[in-house]
């Protein structure tokens, strides 16, 4: 099946590199969000319990990081080691949000090494909290940069092609093309969400597991907040996300529902699965649910597969990527606002068993989400590299040892993966947070 | 100047910034694991943290700036370099992504092991050793270049001389260079068990560093005379960096002016950089490649250095906080805070 095809080898290595950099490049984003938010409130309140967990996120984080830093500079060398022809195209159009981003990394790797060993160093708490504005907006900066690239890659513009030639470049107008505004507001509010389930699946495993602290409690609380709020915001971008495929990558839209005539009033397919003669079966189907996600109303026409030519169709098992995201989408959106729905009105108990259990699902599920999302959307591209101008294929290296550098990549995330685990699991055993309470002096009590 | 100039000296000037702080970091690593195995470890081990444990990551996006800017101004060497290089770029990467990890592991995480210590010392050296690689393909003869298909010349680069004499310039730089930084820091931080031991491997690395830039230079010779010619041009540049190297060699001798004899080092490597630099232009790749047949087209350029200027003024203040608050702080460094 691989027959040392270099081009199919460069994609599952892509493929390998980008799932586990998209991991800590997510929470990357999100988490320097939720130090802020719990450092802050800890101000505020005057209460050690929120700065605590801001300490602690922290330097559970500098560990993630780091997998983020070094798992980034791979991608950033292999895309022009795998993708030199994509790469010189890249430069030519596309290069300037690449060049800022590397500043906004830049600016947040120096805010962050100085806000983690100067915890006791300021007069006043809050120069220390300062530290962290510079450092969620690198965070966010470098979101933004990196996926205009991406948005450019799925509507190419600001540039013109003469004989091959490429001229005429306007790298802002590349740089803002139809893609950006529901791209990057889409990936980076469901980093923020992302990190808020994560947190939040810590703190209902320990209180699963019997551990009373008042200290969990409020972290559950916080993050379950925060996540509502970042949850019914991820719905609302994403529905605009399918308002933006309608106009302008109806084939993504239509492969990712199975949609194969153009039609008004069109339905929204969930599960299933496709007939060697393209029939759907048993899936669910909400009716005129594609054309309100499409473009507002019921009755807006979708167009339909049978209007491409099929070598320029994606494959279509992305509507199982597609469905999964959305629907731990709704999933996370409802566990979160239930439990701050139920802690909010006091009568019934927002602590109770399945709820907990739901929520310590959500930090996995909303990686998954995250992971299908971007699975989604890049396969949905395909055979484009860039949409209508070069194909992947077109795009790749023409190394023969591509395949040896897979297997070398797979080794070293797998290692990666499973230290890094490690690492976190011993860091926090050793140093439990009932004993770092009563070191600092903090007062810990149960509820 | 060019924008083909303009666009080579900054991503030069990137380079050389990576170079040294990289160099204090591998050449770090490589002293903590051999003093280590030599029982002396906490000698110099908790100098070490102190100044490596906030810059790490700042030391890495040198050369990501590097190469992704390089990229943007002369998106033509993706295409030779990136074809060429799998294999080479593939193993430093993965020797980056260890030495990354395994750092953070080490100093944050888990306790004190050997194993990670050991990979830390061994990738110090090795990184530099496979990052150089780029810059001796630079000269040429070490790639083919048929209808559109590049590939390197393994056969032709392991038996090169030039090659292996510019990977042990490399690495000896590297324990130069940071040898040179410790003494100063082991100086300031008034750890005086420290500071004799590091001016101990500053004065070692010292000659061996010199000699094989000159071997290296009369090598080049054959290899690629007429970057040889030109760079003998610049002889007035190599002439500063050797009275820079012999000031800093008699100061650290001394014992005096350490931050100076620093400095001095910093010249020594910014002249020979810069004037191996100038003499290779007009070439990327000799002799495929140049500056103005690889180069971005105008728009994308001055949208480039108009972005880079911008970012300097977010930079320049916020790396002087940084170095304020570890480097220039006399209680951090001794390590009263
Ligand atoms: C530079 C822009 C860029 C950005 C921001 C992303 N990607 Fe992408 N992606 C590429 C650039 C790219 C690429 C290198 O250009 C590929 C290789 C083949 C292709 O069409 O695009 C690609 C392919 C590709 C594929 C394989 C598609 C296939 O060949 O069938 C997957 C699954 C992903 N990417 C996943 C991701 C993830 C998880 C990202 C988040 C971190 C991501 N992409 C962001
Ligand atoms: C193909 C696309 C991508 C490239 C070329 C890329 C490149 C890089 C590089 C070079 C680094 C290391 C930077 C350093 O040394 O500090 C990095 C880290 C990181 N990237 Fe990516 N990246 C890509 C995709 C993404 C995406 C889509 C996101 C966000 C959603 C992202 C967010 C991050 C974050 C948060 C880090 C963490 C390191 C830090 O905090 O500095 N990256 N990336
Ligand atoms: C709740 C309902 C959701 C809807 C309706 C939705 C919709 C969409 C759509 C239409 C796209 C494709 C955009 C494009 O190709 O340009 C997309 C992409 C994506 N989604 Fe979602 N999404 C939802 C929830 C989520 C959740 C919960 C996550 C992760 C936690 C997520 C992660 C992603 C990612 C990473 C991408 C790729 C980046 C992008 O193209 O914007 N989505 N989503």
């Amino acid at each position: 099946m691989f027959d040392n095809d270099p081009v199919l080898l460069s994609r599952i290595l892509t493929y390998l590199t980008l799932g586990f950099h998209a991991i800590f490049a997510t929470i990357g984003v999100g988490i320097p969000m939720m130090i802020a938010i719990a450092e802050w409130m800890g101000m505020k309140r005057k209460d050690p319990h929120y700065t605590l967990l801001a300490r602690r996120w922290a330097r559970g984080f500098v560990i993630t990081v780091a997998i983020g830093v070094v798992t980034g500079t791979a991608i950033g060398l292999q895309l022009s080691l795998l993708w030199p022809n994509f790469m010189q195209a890249a430069g030519h159009t596309i290069g300037l949000p690449m060049f800022m981003e590397t500043f906004a990394f830049f600016f947040e790797a120096i805010f962050l090494g100085i806000y983690l060993y100067t915890w006791d160093r300021f007069k006043t708490k809050m120069k220390h909290f300062l530290l962290l504005i510079p450092i969620v907006i690198g965070a966010t900066a470098s979101a933004f940069f990196i996926t205009t690239v991406n948005a450019f890659m799925n509507v190419p513009q600001g540039f013109e092609i003469v004989d091959g030639i490429v001229t005429n470049v306007n790298p802002i107008e590349a740089m803002f093309n139809p893609a950006t505004p529901t791209k990057i507001s889409h990936v980076i509010i469901i980093c923020y969400l992302t990190s808020a389930f994560v947190l939040a699946t810590i703190a209902a495993v320990k209180i699963l597991k019997g551990n009373k602290s008042v200290y969990h409690r409020k972290a559950l609380h916080m993050t379950m907040v925060a996540a509502a709020v970042f949850a019914v915001g991820t719905a609302v971008i994403g529905d605009l996300s399918g308002k933006y495929l309608h106009e302008y990558q109806p084939e993504k839209l239509a492969a990712a529902e199975w949609h194969f005539e153009t039609e008004r009033g069109a339905p929204l397919i969930l599960g299933g699965y496709l007939t060697e003669d393209n029939e759907v079966k048993y899936a669910l189907e909400l009716p005129y649910a594609l054309s309100i996600l499409s473009g507002f109303s019921p009755d807006t026409e979708v167009v339909g597969l049978n209007e491409f030519e099929d070598d320029v169709l994606p494959p279509l098992f992305i509507h199982y990527f597609f469905d999964t995201m959305v629907f731990i989408g709704m999933y996370l959106a409802f566990v979160s606002t239930l439990f701050v729905f139920l802690n909010w009105t006091k009568k019934w108990n927002a602590f109770n068993k399945p709820l907990l259990m739901m929520i310590a699902a959500g930090g996995p599920l909303s990686i998954l989400a995250m992971e299908s999302g971007w699975i989604f959307t890049e396969v949905g591209r395909q055979p484009w590299i860039l949409n209508g101008i070069m194909r992947t294929s077109e795009g790749a290296t023409s190394s023969e040892h591509v395949g040896l550098m897979l297997i070398l990549f797979a080794l070293l995330y797998t290692v990666l993966g499973v230290t890094c685990a490690g690492v976190l699991r011993k860091m926090f055993r050793s140093n439990p947070v009932e004993r770092e309470m009563y070191k600092r002096g903090i007062n810990n009590y149960e509820v | 100047m060019t924008y083909e100039v303009v666009g080579i000296t900054v991503l030069w000037l990137f380079l050389y910034g990576y170079l040294i702080v990289a160099s204090v970091d591998f050449g770090a690593g490589f002293f903590s694991y051999y003093s280590k195995r030599k029982n002396k470890e906490s000698v110099i081990h908790s100098i070490i943290q102190r100044y490596l444990s906030p810059v790490w990551e700042v030391t890495n996006v040198f050369l990501v700036f590097f190469f992704i800017g390089i990229v943007g101004f002369f998106p033509d060497t993706a295409y030779y370099y990136g074809t060429a290089l799998l294999i080479p770029g593939s193993v430093a990467i993965i020797l980056l992504a260890i030495r990354g990890s395994y750092y953070a592991f080490a100093t944050y995480g888990a306790k004190e092991s050997n194993f990670y210590s050991f990979l830390y010392g061994a990738t110090g050296l090795l990184i530099p050793a496979s990052l150089t690689t780029v810059l001796t393909i630079s000269e040429g003869g070490y790639i083919s270049v048929d209808d559109g298909n590049v590939s390197l010349l393994y056969g032709e680069l392991f038996s090169s001389l030039y090659s292996w004499g510019v990977v042990i310039l490399a690495v000896v730089s590297v324990l130069f260079i940071s040898a040179a930084f410790l003494t100063y820091y082991a100086a300031r931080a008034k750890d005086n068990e420290a500071f004799s031991l590091l001016r101990k491997y500053a004065l070692t690395w010292a000659f061996p560093s010199i000699i094989m830039g000159i071997i290296v230079f009369a090598l080049l010779e054959q290899r690629n005379p007429e970057h040889f010619a030109s760079m003998l041009e610049y002889w007035w540049m190599f002439g500063i960096s050797f009275m820079a190297f012999l000031t800093a060699a008699w100061l650290i001798w001394k014992k005096k002016n350490l931050g100076i004899a620093f400095i001095m080092v910093m010249i020594q490597y910014f002249a020979a950089f810069f004037a191996y630099g100038a003499s290779h232009l007009p070439y990327l790749l000799y002799p495929h490649l140049t500056i103005y047949d690889g180069f971005t087209n105008e728009a994308m350029a001055a949208a480039l250095i108009i972005a880079f200027i911008a970012g300097l003024f977010l930079l320049i203040p916020s790396l002087y906080l940084l170095m304020r608050l570890f480097l220039f702080d006399a209680e951090y460094v001794e390590g009263r805070r």
